[in-house]
């Protein structure tokens, strides 16, 4: 009897591993948090990139419109491929693409614009990084996109494709 | 080309062989005569040769930079180094199985001939539980990891190996790793077999011991190989991470050691039957696990393989078929005799083996748990947690201390049933090791209630042991050099971690720092060009308070194919201490970013845990002797 | 000459408390940055690593520090930005329970195997 008790527990623990695991393989591994409860965007003083006088976050996100922050930086490869869409985002009449240039020099990031076109109707410097960690970001190119309520609702990281920006526009519809 | 074709056939030869190998047995299974048919001997050794063959080809294929094929292309490149390309061939996923097979038809091969004395059903039935494992690894390299693949049209040019797998130490890791780890795969079988033929007992413990002993000192070796590789390599300083790799790893080690105390037992009082093969089973199922947890892509870590989620389920399936059927087996074939003598007495040999299985296994559940608890958490409840270092060592650093004790006591107990032996002699040696402890440590460390009692434990062993060696004269020498190597491992670790120190700065070429033990000069930069890589060289001289200057000449790397960057630390060695010192790159200016470590006794860590190994051999090698 | 020494002792004595602070303000801030994982680096924590995100945490674990805050409260800023998987000690709350418990649950369990394993037999042996 208690052999069979023994293995009857030991055949639903070992059932119960396989289980785990086999859901494990099918769960991405990109250890990417989700936007569980949706923040509020932090408060934050910073630098405005053509004027050098520093702008209060509560007056950059203003507007009663959708906002999207995008973290980029001359130095970034991926954000060229992902700036045409970008600039196609910008003539959107429901938001605003605020720039938040990481980590990057000054002369450097405005032949980045000069050449690429700006898409931003604002732009703040976040010299040494830390701003983009009061917004929970990894790095760069990193964007995210802030609702009516000056909440994050949801973050993307990596370069954005055509996908996420077909996604982008019915949110803001 | 061809070398590609020959291969892959000599794969297929080897599989067609394995069945033919399973059905030639099964035949000589009943068979009346004494011996087993020659026809197996020579089978399983052709069997081998055909593994040798298609690891000789797909080392060919890397060698001279045969593009058209995939593994080759994806994990190689012509201006790599001849011993890079050569240890290439084990550093990737495809590569690595055949390695994996290599070890499995040796391990049987050597396995058949070494035993002729034993009985001819247990050696068959080795043979056959072998084979399951073998044939499985064969299915699994030809449907979803096959080295030898073709690409068409053929690329120029490799994809290259990543350059930090560039390195000597790492190159010979995983043979040596693979030998025990693999080699968990005859103590498998063997133990599967021998409960099938009743055959757990005195004679078979002698006999498996080998076995385990020589996987055990590979192990060993192998992980510290592994060690030497990342404290080299990878630029910080460190030697272990509780990386889910050096986990997986570990894990197999701990219950080896545990089964090599079982043996002990079993050799002596045929007792701890079942406990003998659960080890046995759970040793290589930490094997197969391990392999699954680094190749399907489920854990992220330092050092994963390519990951693929189809080669993930083939391992699940294939490791839970292995689970079930050795626990199958082991079920149905068990029987409880000599209950009687399963109870010890209290203080006795048998009974401090015991203790030292408890602690093992309770250090492999943490470490098990540790590893494996972050993918249960995520599938059932999507939260995403780590489990680092400060995990395992909460849990594992306090229970060292009565570990260490009851290791220093054990050995001396009888069998059976024990008294200890000189007292006072052990009383005084203890309250020696507590005083020398105090006063080494008194102005060095703030921990110092913690930090003594860890220390004085280390060095009572060290000093029991020490004394066994040399005044007492014991007949198993091997296990006390073995117990002298793991005390010396621990003060090693201690006094390392205790005494080390670290400085960071930035600083620039022709600029000097100014710290308290001495000041360090970056005297000049220079580059250097290889064949792979462009190479930044640090010139520093650093001088500590008596005016000596040491030179070390890190190194920033850029490396062609793929494009990485690496810093390559300079240390210098000696018994005393390690002087580490790697640079980095600071972004958008002259400066660099240096780490200066003094890490004393640094080196000691690895003589300890040759002395490990070494004690094992003895053990290994006497053996032979007595015989 | 006597000014001199006076001057130098008194100097020794006011550098000499600050030197004491600094070093267990660097010990301080080096283990806590030892328990933050670096997010886009493969297993480094942030004081291994000289990558970009490692060198805004380490401006913002400087900057909280100086501000007061607790080792506590530093990995809860951080946590909730980034999620408990930015701290490498997985702490005791109600998703670590079991990860606590468990393994010391085993060892109370071996040891009561052995126990019973051995005092049975010293109870039948007298």
């Amino acid at each position: 009897m208690k052999n069979k008790l023994s293995s009857f527990v030991v055949i639903i623990f070992l059932s119960f591993c396989f289980v785990v695991f086999y859901k494990g393989l099918n769960n991405p591994n990109t250890y990417s948090p989700k936007i569980k409860d949706k923040k509020n965007i932090p408060i934050f003083e910073a630098k405005d990139f053509n004027s050098n006088s520093y702008l209060n976050s509560e007056k950059i996100f203003e507007e009663d419109i959708f906002y999207i922050i995008n973290i980029w930086a001359s130095w970034c490869v991926p954000c060229r491929t992902e700036h045409p869409l970008l600039m196609g985002l910008s003539k959107n009449q429901s938001v605003k693409l605020i720039g938040l240039n990481y980590r990057d020099n000054l002369n450097n990031a405005k032949k980045f614009i000069n050449k690429f076109g700006n898409p931003y109707s604002q732009i703040i410097i976040d010299e040494d990084g830390t701003l983009s960690v009061e917004f929970g970001a990894f790095g760069v190119p990193e964007t995210f996109i802030i609702d009516k309520n000056k909440k994050i609702i949801k973050k993307i990281v990596g370069p954005i494709n055509k996908e996420i920006v077909e996604e982008i526009k019915l949110i803001i519809k | 080309m061809l070398a590609n074709q020959i291969g892959y056939y000599s794969l297929i030869l080897g599989l067609l062989l394995s069945v033919l190998l399973c059905g030639i047995s099964i035949k000589d299974f009943n068979n009346s005569s004494k011996q087993i048919n020659q026809k197996v001997l020579s089978l399983s050794f052709l069997q081998l040769v055909f593994v040798i063959v298609s690891f000789l080809s797909l080392i060919f294929s890397f060698v001279n930079s045969d593009f058209s094929n995939e593994t080759v292309f994806n994990n190689s490149h012509t201006t790599k180094p001849l011993f890079y390309k050569i240890s290439g061939t084990w550093g990737n996923h495809e590569g690595s199985l055949l390695l994996w097979l290599l070890v499995l038809t040796l391990f049987i091969f050597l396995f058949l001939i070494k035993s002729r004395e034993q009985p001819k059903k247990y050696r068959i039935l080795t043979l056959l539980f072998q084979q399951i494992i073998i044939i499985g690894f064969f299915l699994f390299v030809l449907l979803t990891s096959n080295p030898f693949n073709y690409l068409f049209p053929i690329p120029i040019e490799g994809l290259g190996l990543n350059p930090i797998l560039q390195d000597p130490a790492l190159a010979i890791h995983p043979p040596i790793l693979y030998l025990g780890y693999v080699g968990t795969s005859i103590i498998f079988s063997s133990s599967l077999a021998a409960v099938t033929q009743n055959y757990i007992s005195k004679e078979w413990g002698q006999h498996v011991k080998k076995w385990v002993l020589v996987s055990w000192v590979f192990l060993t070796l192998g992980i510290m190989l592994g060690s030497i590789w990342a404290y080299y390599e990878l630029g910080w300083g460190g030697f272990w991470f509780w990386d889910p790799v050096e986990n997986v790893s570990l894990m197999p080690w701990l219950t080896l050691t545990a089964l090599l105390h079982c043996i002990i037992v079993l050799e002596r009082r045929a007792a701890l039957t079942s406990w003998v093969v659960i080890l046995s089973i759970t040793t290589f199922t930490l094997s197969m696990c391990g392999t699954f947890l680094v190749r399907s892509g489920i854990l992220n870590s330092v050092h994963t393989f390519a990951n693929d989620p189809t080669r993930g389920i083939f391992i699940l399936i294939f490791l839970f078929v292995l689970i079930a059927l050795s626990l199958g087996v082991f079920f149905l074939f068990h029987n409880e005799n000599n209950k009687s003598s399963n109870n010890f007495f209290w203080l006795s040999r048998e009974t401090s083996i015991l203790i030292n299985n408890w602690f093992m296994m309770y250090f492999l559940s943490v470490v098990l748990i540790g590893t494996v608890y972050p993918i249960f958490l995520d599938v059932i409840s999507s939260e995403k947690i780590s489990v680092g270092p400060p995990f395992y060592q909460k849990l594992i650093v306090p229970f060292l201390i009565p570990f260490l004790l009851f290791m220093s006591l054990g050995p001396r107990l009888k069998w059976v049933k024990s008294k200890i032996e000189n007292k006072y002699s052990l009383i005084i040696t203890f309250i020696i090791s507590v005083i020398l402890t105090f006063f080494i440590l008194k102005n060095l460390t703030t921990d110092l209630l913690f930090y003594t009692v860890l220390v004085s434990v280390a060095f009572f062993l060290f000093f029991t042991t020490l004394k066994e060696l040399f005044i007492k004269k014991l007949n198993n020498t091997g296990q006390t050099v073995a117990h002298l190597g793991f005390s010396l491992l621990i003060l090693s670790i201690l006094f390392n971690s205790i005494l080390s120190s670290e400085i960071i700065t930035n600083i620039k070429v022709g600029e000097k720092y100014n710290y308290s033990e001495g000041e360090i000069f970056f005297k000049k930069a220079e580059e250097r060009k290889e064949s792979n890589f462009n190479a930044i060289i640090g010139h520093f001289e650093i001088k500590d308070k008596s005016g000596k200057i040491i030179e070390l000449k890190p190194e920033i790397r850029v490396y062609n194919q793929p494009i990485i960057i690496t810093s390559e630390a300079d240390i210098k060695t000696t018994l005393l201490d390690d002087k580490f010192l790697a640079m980095n790159l600071v972004k958008g200016n002259e400066y660099f970013n240096i780490r200066y470590q003094v890490k004393p006794f640094m080196v000691w860590i690895w003589i300890s845990v040759l002395l490990l190994s070494f004690g094992g051999l003895m053990s290994l090698l006497k053996k032979r002797y007595e015989k | 000459m006597k000014i001199l020494k006076i001057f130098m002792i008194l100097f020794l004595f006011i550098s000499f408390p600050h030197l004491k602070s600094d070093e267990k303000n660097d010990e301080f801030k080096s283990k806590v940055l030892k328990n933050i994982r670096c997010l886009i680096c493969q297993g480094q924590s942030v004081y291994d690593s000289e990558s970009d995100f490692a060198f805004s945490i380490k401006l913002i674990v400087n900057r909280k520090i100086n501000e007061g805050l607790k080792e506590e409260q530093i990995y809860e800023y951080l946590r909730e930005k980034y999620g408990d998987w930015v701290i490498y000690d997985p702490g005791l709350n109600k998703n670590t329970y079991f990860l606590w418990l468990l393994p010391l649950l085993l060892f109370l369990f071996g040891g009561a195997i052995i126990y019973k394993k051995t005092i049975t037999n010293k109870i039948n042996k007298t």
